[in-house]
């Protein structure tokens, strides 16, 4: 065996899912029993988000509204945003993925503080539980909050709001509990420049989410103290800004699409090399562009605010910011695509999504420019084409590394393979129904057609019918891709520890893992990248 | 005349945009097809054709050189476009003397434009072309947007603030106008247009105190009228005639109808009320209809509100 030399564990067939029982489930300090808990919630609102999208999708098959009132509209999309934000993309690959694999890549028996651990998983229920109390008096405001809109507005704002202050909660402290792992429980031998990617990107996330979610939090707390006590913080009538609150929000959820995204490069930059069986290229370069990015993106959230009034100055270096997320971005991608040279390249199910994501990445960063120039923003700022760009970063980039992530880890993490060939098919549905949905938004963004618009004038019909029939496609293929993990958990054929020849430390552990990981710990001699030949 | 592409569609600051477009379209499409043509071109190339072999790849895990490169020339690529953005933006911001002023006040969920002689509208701004204008945005309520697609540019409205924005319009034409800020539950159905008129038209328009040809408006049936001012005013965005509801409640069949109201009365829809929901919404509120409607006590003229009741009544 290249690379690091330990034995592989054999398990007893069940792993870390022996014990039964939910008090086995509730009250559990198994790092991966709480990640695949937070597997489970985040996919169970990915799904209830993606029926809202085709709720919006099929009310814009026309113009005119026909099957749902304005106001429902408006509360679908709200309700779209809100839960595919707060509640699946932010939680899903550093809780879900990150909670499993962070103590196991760095070789650890557990996270740093695993009651933390579990303390953050029920904060979060306790969060989400609290958002669903909201639906009482449905929001209608857009997952942005803008006041003084949703200061005034009659929906359950501030039942809301701390619902998500809450999620915040739980986002800090998870990130708290993985850099304090990912800095003290390494495996002796494992120094920073062996450290898997996915651990650097990991790294990254925990700090933006110790750092910016504060900021929401405190944003929503004035907004609550708005409502209930008349304060005035961001309503003019009261002696307020409503350009303040903008401030405050996209100073924390800028940066948080970098907690979205970097988690899902470091899957990415996992997968490429393992299934085209070369060194990862520019591993230091990889690495320190996740610290880049999480720098850089805490100085550009007035790129969401160039028509907002602010001064042209202040417009002309939030632009000028803007551009340099691009280039540790370009190299990431560039890396990637370097490692494929002279490889030995297969396309199983993981690999396909991890090519996916470079491909709709790339058209969701080169359209980042357009958005970054100011005069082009200026024109294309509130359309449609935002929300393609968007979705191509966070769906195209975002949600594919978290479905790569999905099938490459789905043998360790239940003990099962998956149908290779059904998980092949969902993917080529989940690829043209995401085109067709997504593409279509440039071209009606383009012809100046406005977000958050419930009607809309007849002559982007086209574009809408198009993008809904995508939109089927999609639905389609993503509950091909759910029946197939649904199958795999029950019938499928038994895993192996390493069924991808994979050399980073979780791949010695059993499939499942054992609870505490790994019978001794293991001892790391080199980076886990090892897969070419040495030259020597 | 909305695509991208129709270079210049209003002005010539929009095909100044435009190019900018097609310069980032151009390099980010050459940046694309380089990357996902080596990305394919690899994938196919190297793809594993003998049964498992292990030790075939070469252990390359990195290019001083080429790792140099590829963060130097984007780097100075987007530089290039910043810079270029930037300059088409910061003569969009300048100041320009002797514009045309129209002050526009944006409110749920209409437009309300006001010359600075005086003359008001409601979701209609007329101005001359070949001139600047510049808008002096402000809202009553909440944030809303005014986003003129034909001319590239837009710009938020913002209440407690006042925010301004200028186009050269030099095409006559009637130009959509979109609140682009999500503003609640009419926000899609607040829409303004921008016609452009030539010179001499314009100025006989303005001649004629803001209305449309002159002589017809004497011989003109009141209830024609009516249908005028209610379409002029914007009362349609939130009432709808007949069909799907609105904001409000659908004028048809309205007149002569019982009406429930909040607080448990009714009241039979008469002139009188129908006037005095025009100048004073607020005092007879329809149940479960949220009072948001704003009064027309100063836009509407006496005469154009009894115009406007007579057309209502002819909505059976």
């Amino acid at each position: 065996m290249a690379g690091i030399g330990h034995p592989v564990a054999e398990g007893n067939g069940r792993g870390y899912l022996a014990e039964r029982g939910w008090r086995s489930w509730a009250f559990t300090l198994d790092h991966k029993r709480i990640g695949a808990m937070y597997l489970w919630s985040t996919i169970f609102f990915f799904l209830v988000g993606g029926v809202f999208a085709l709720l919006l999708r099929l009310e814009l098959l026309s113009p005119q509204t026909r099957y749902f009132s304005n106001h429902a509209y408006n509360v679908f999309f709200t309700l779209h945003g809100a839960m595919m934000i707060f509640l699946f993309i932010i939680p899903a690959i550093p809780s879900g993925l990150g909670n499993f694999f962070i103590p196991l890549h760095v070789g650890a028996r557990d996270v740093a503080f695993p009651r933390l651990n579990l303390a953050s998983y029920w904060v979060f229920v306790a969060g989400f539980l609290v958002i669903i109390g909201s639906l009482v008096a449905p929001m209608d405001t857009g997952w942005t909050f803008y006041t003084p809109y949703s200061a005034k507005s009659a929906a359950a704002v501030t039942t809301l709001s701390l619902g998500l202050f809450l999620i915040g909660m739980s986002s800090i402290l998870t990130g708290l509990n993985f850099i304090v792992t990912i800095h003290k429980l390494r495996a002796p031998g494992m120094t920073w420049h062996r450290m898997p990617l996915f651990i650097w990107g990991m790294y990254a996330t925990s700090i933006i989410q110790v750092i910016a979610t504060p900021v929401v939090g405190v944003t929503f707390l004035l907004l609550a103290a708005e409502r209930l006590l008349g304060v005035g913080f961001y309503d003019p009538a009261k002696g307020g800004d409503p350009v303040l609150f903008q401030h405050f929000f996209w100073f924390y959820s800028h940066p948080v699409v970098y907690v979205m995204i970097l988690p899902a490069m470091g899957i990415i930059s996992e997968v490429i090399p393992v299934f085209s069986r070369k060194p990862i290229f520019g591993y230091k370069a990889i690495a320190y562009s996740s610290l880049a990015i999480a720098f850089i993106g805490f100085l550009v959230w007035g790129h969401h605010m160039f028509t907002s009034g602010m001064s042209p100055l202040a417009n002309a270096i939030f632009s000028f910011l803007t551009f340099f997320v691009a280039v540790p971005t370009a190299v990431k991608v560039f890396n990637w695509i370097a490692t494929l040279y002279k490889g030995s390249i297969t396309f199983e199910s993981p690999m396909l999504y991890a090519l996916t994501f470079i491909f709709l990445f790339a058209v969701g960063g080169l359209t980042g420019p357009f958005l970054g120039a100011l005069a082009t923003n200026v024109q294309l700022h509130d359309t449609y084409f935002v929300v393609a760009h968007f979705h191509y970063t966070m769906m195209g980039g975002t949600v594919m590394g978290f479905f790569a992530g999905l099938h490459y880890w789905f043998p360790k993490m239940t003990g099962k393979m998956l149908n290779e060939k059904i998980a092949r098919l969902a993917w080529a549905l989940v690829f043209i129904g995401f085109n067709v949905t997504f593409f279509t938004m440039f071209i009606v963004g383009t012809r100046g057609m406005p977000r958050r618009y419930a009607e809309y004038i007849p002559k982007f019909h086209t574009e809408n019918v198009i993008s809904t029939i995508g939109s089927a496609v999609l639905a389609v293929g993503i509950l091909v891709m759910c029946w197939n993990f649904l199958q795999g958990l029950r019938k499928g054929a038994p895993a192996p520890a390493d069924p991808w020849r994979a050399l980073s430390l979780e791949w010695r552990a059993a499939s499942p893992p054992e609870t505490e990981n790994f019978h001794e710990i293991p001892v790391v001699t080199e980076w886990p990248y090892s897969y070419g030949t040495p030259k020597s | 005349m909305d695509n991208v592409l129709a270079f210049g569609a209003a002005s010539s600051q929009a095909g100044r945009v435009d190019a900018l477009f097609l310069v980032i379209a151009l390099i980010g499409g050459f940046f694309f097809f380089l990357t996902q043509g080596i990305l394919i071109y690899f994938a196919v190339k190297y793809r594993r054709r003998l049964p498992d072999r292990d030790n075939v790849t070469p252990s390359i895990t990195g290019n001083p050189l080429l790792e140099f490169l590829w963060i130097l020339i984007p780097s100075l690529v987007v530089v290039g476009i910043f810079y270029y953005g930037w300059r088409v933006y910061a003569d969009q911001r300048i100041y320009v003397a002797g514009a045309t002023e129209v002050h526009v006040n944006a409110r749920q969920w209409m437009y309300e434009i006001k010359y600075p002689d005086g003359r008001t509208a409601i979701n209609e701004i007329r101005v001359p072309a070949g001139k600047p204008v510049r808008f002096i945005l402000s809202a009553a309520d909440v944030l809303h947007g005014f986003y003129l697609p034909d001319f590239r540019v837009k710009m938020d409205m913002i209440p407690g603030r006042v925010t301004t924005l200028w186009v050269q319009p030099d095409r006559p034409g009637s130009y959509q106008i979109y609140c682009t800020v999500y503003c609640g539950t009419g926000h899609s159905n607040m829409l303004a247009r921008l016609i452009v008129m030539p010179p001499r038209e314009y100025a006989g328009w303005v001649e004629r105190g803001g209305r449309e040809g002159g002589e017809a408006g004497a011989k003109e049936p009141l209830h024609e009228r009516g249908e005028r001012v209610v379409k002029g005013a914007g009362c349609l965005n939130c009432h709808a005639v007949e069909g799907k509801e609105k904001i409000g409640p659908n004028f048809r069949g309205l007149f002569g109808s019982k009406v429930p109201l909040e607080g448990g009365t009714s009241v039979t829809a008469d002139e009188e009320y129908f006037r005095e929901s025009i100048v004073d919404p607020g005092a007879k509120v329809v149940k479960g209809y949220p009072n948001v409607m704003p009064t027309y006590k100063t836009s509407m003229p006496p005469d154009d509100v009894r115009a406007a009741v007579e057309y209502l009544k002819t909505l059976k």
